[in-house]
């Protein structure tokens, strides 16, 4: 099978992810899955299969109510593999799951308000090309999820000519 | 270089250490358990740069990998690392000052955990180093963080300030009369961990106690200091009160003697045996019936340690052949 994203060199990584409890199958050769922010370290990819089955278990701590798992879309971890490890995984699971894990954090410290030292203030400027580009390499992403592989040569095209366009300056 | 467990601090009769340690993890990378070696090993490298290009504490930059499994362990033993880091070297780092007083162990449970060591009783001061290192790595990285619940932490339990700061104190005399476990009990109440600093539960081999805060969230770095140190200070108040009075029996007296005759003459020591005679004579000597002094003590307790004397060695020996060396070099040092 060759590669969903390029069409040029057979498909190694194979996707599979639930999107608005449907499955959708990715099938991208490496060097794409690589572009696309798909490598162990970002993706999750490593446990996405055993994921897909426990998904059809349901998530318990949700119930019945819950008709998809929400996954930090960051790492791809659920709240699930926060509770079987302990562990979170990394700083955007404490936003996704911000109010399943209040629960805890007040059973463990007694308190869920920070208080003592903050960083010095972040940098946040608007729209930088930086920002830019990680805000569409997240699209990117999500249309590969989507397979809407049309928007997604279209956005990789943008990343591109924005790089392009900086090295130009 | 002179390591930071040869000196003596403030209370010292009771206080043999303090310890700060702050988690910290940098924005935008996946938490440890979520990297593989590759990324662990890059984290590393950045930070080492980061730290290298201002370097006040001369810190050394030593992959894991590097080390033999006891050279591992013995710095463990030292408390210059974290048992768990020494286990399992994997795209681990270490920063390390030449006195072993201040540590950066990379990519441990958090990318980053600065730990400052001092002797005595030192809360402040090395809270102080602990901060100003991480102000250093705050001014070339983000850290991960959120103004609702603080400093971003792989394990929920260290979120919040990140920060655990710890006193190891020497206690024979509550252990010896029983009060330690009603004090544990109390204690634990505070809003603090107590237990026993080497081996398992409520059993402190040696008499060494580990006291800490045990909350992060909801709690300021000040105010946990604040309240570690006056508990430490009611603890102190209260073995000093139970050392004077075990001391009007003989009895105490003549066990603190019989400690000191053993670690004289054995042949052969075992490191429980060297503990728990050890904590005598730190007693005897604190309470000037023995003139051995306390940087003696307290140094025989870390660099007697299995892992430690093998290191010593340059290789990896068996026990009864430490348990020789052990008695032998505490002989020596008793004089």
């Amino acid at each position: 099978m060759l590669c969903q994203n390029c069409g040029k060199y057979e498909a190694t990584t194979h996707v599979k992810r639930i999107i608005n409890g449907e499955t959708a199958e990715a099938h991208l050769c490496t060097d794409c899955a690589n572009a696309l922010g798909y490598t162990d370290v970002f993706g999750g990819f490593t446990n996405t299969f055993s994921d897909l089955l426990g998904s059809f278990f349901g998530e318990p701590t949700v119930g019945a109510l819950s008709s998809r798992t929400v996954r930090c879309e960051k790492c791809g971890s659920t709240f699930n593999d926060i509770v079987n490890s302990g562990k979170i995984g990394c700083a955007d699971c404490y936003r996704t799951f911000y109010d399943k894990l209040l629960p805890s954090l007040q059973r463990i410290h007694g308190k869920t308000r920070h208080e003592g030292k903050t960083p010095k203030a972040v940098k946040v400027e608007t729209d930088s090309t930086e920002s830019k580009i990680s805000r569409l390499e997240k699209e990117l992403k999500d249309a590969v999820e989507r397979q809407d592989f049309e928007k997604a040569a279209r956005i990789r095209d943008e990343i591109k000519a924005i790089k392009e366009g900086g090295k130009n300056e | 270089m002179s390591k930071w467990y040869l000196g003596v601090g403030e209370q010292s009769d009771i206080v043999v250490s303090t310890r700060v340690r702050l988690a910290r993890n940098i924005a935008d990378y996946p938490f440890p358990a979520k990297l593989n070696t590759k990324s662990r090993t890059e984290l590393n490298n950045l930070i080492k740069e980061a730290v290298e290009k201002d370097n006040p504490f001369n810190l050394r930059f030593i992959e894991m990998k590097t080390l033999a499994r006891f050279e591992a362990a013995s710095m463990a033993e030292r408390h210059i690392i974290s048992p768990e880091f020494a286990s399992d070297a994997d795209g681990r780092a270490l920063m390390l000052s030449p006195e072993e007083d201040i540590s950066i162990m990379l990519n441990e449970e958090d990318h980053i955990r600065v730990q400052v060591m001092k002797s005595g009783f030192a809360l402040d001061e090395a809270y102080e180093i602990a901060d100003r290192i991480d102000d250093s790595l705050n001014e070339k990285f983000d850290f991960a963080f959120d103004s609702r619940i603080g400093y971003l932490t792989q394990c929920p339990t260290n979120l919040g300030t990140g920060m655990r700061a710890s006193v190891m104190l020497h206690l024979p005399a509550l252990t010896m009369s029983g009060q330690i476990h009603r004090l544990i009990n109390t204690v634990s109440k505070l809003g603090l961990t107590f237990r026993g600093a080497f081996g398992e539960g409520t059993s402190a081999t040696g008499d060494m106690y580990q006291l800490s805060n045990q909350i992060t969230l909801g709690i300021s770095e000040e105010y946990a200091i604040k309240n570690l140190k006056a508990i430490t200070l009611q603890l102190c108040a209260q073995e000093r009160a139970a050392r004077e009075e075990l001391l009007q029996d003989a009895d105490t007296e003549d066990r603190i003697f019989r400690a000191y005759g053993i670690l004289k003459w054995a042949r052969l020591l075992s490191t429980k045996e060297l503990m728990e005679n050890l904590s005598l004579v730190r007693f005897g000597s604190v309470a000037g019936k023995i003139n051995v002094p306390i940087e003696t003590v307290n140094e025989l307790m870390i660099s007697m340690q299995p892992a430690t004397i093998n290191v010593m060695a340059g290789k990896r020996l068996e026990e009864r052949e430490r348990d020789m060396i052990r008695a032998k070099t505490v002989r020596e040092k008793l004089g």
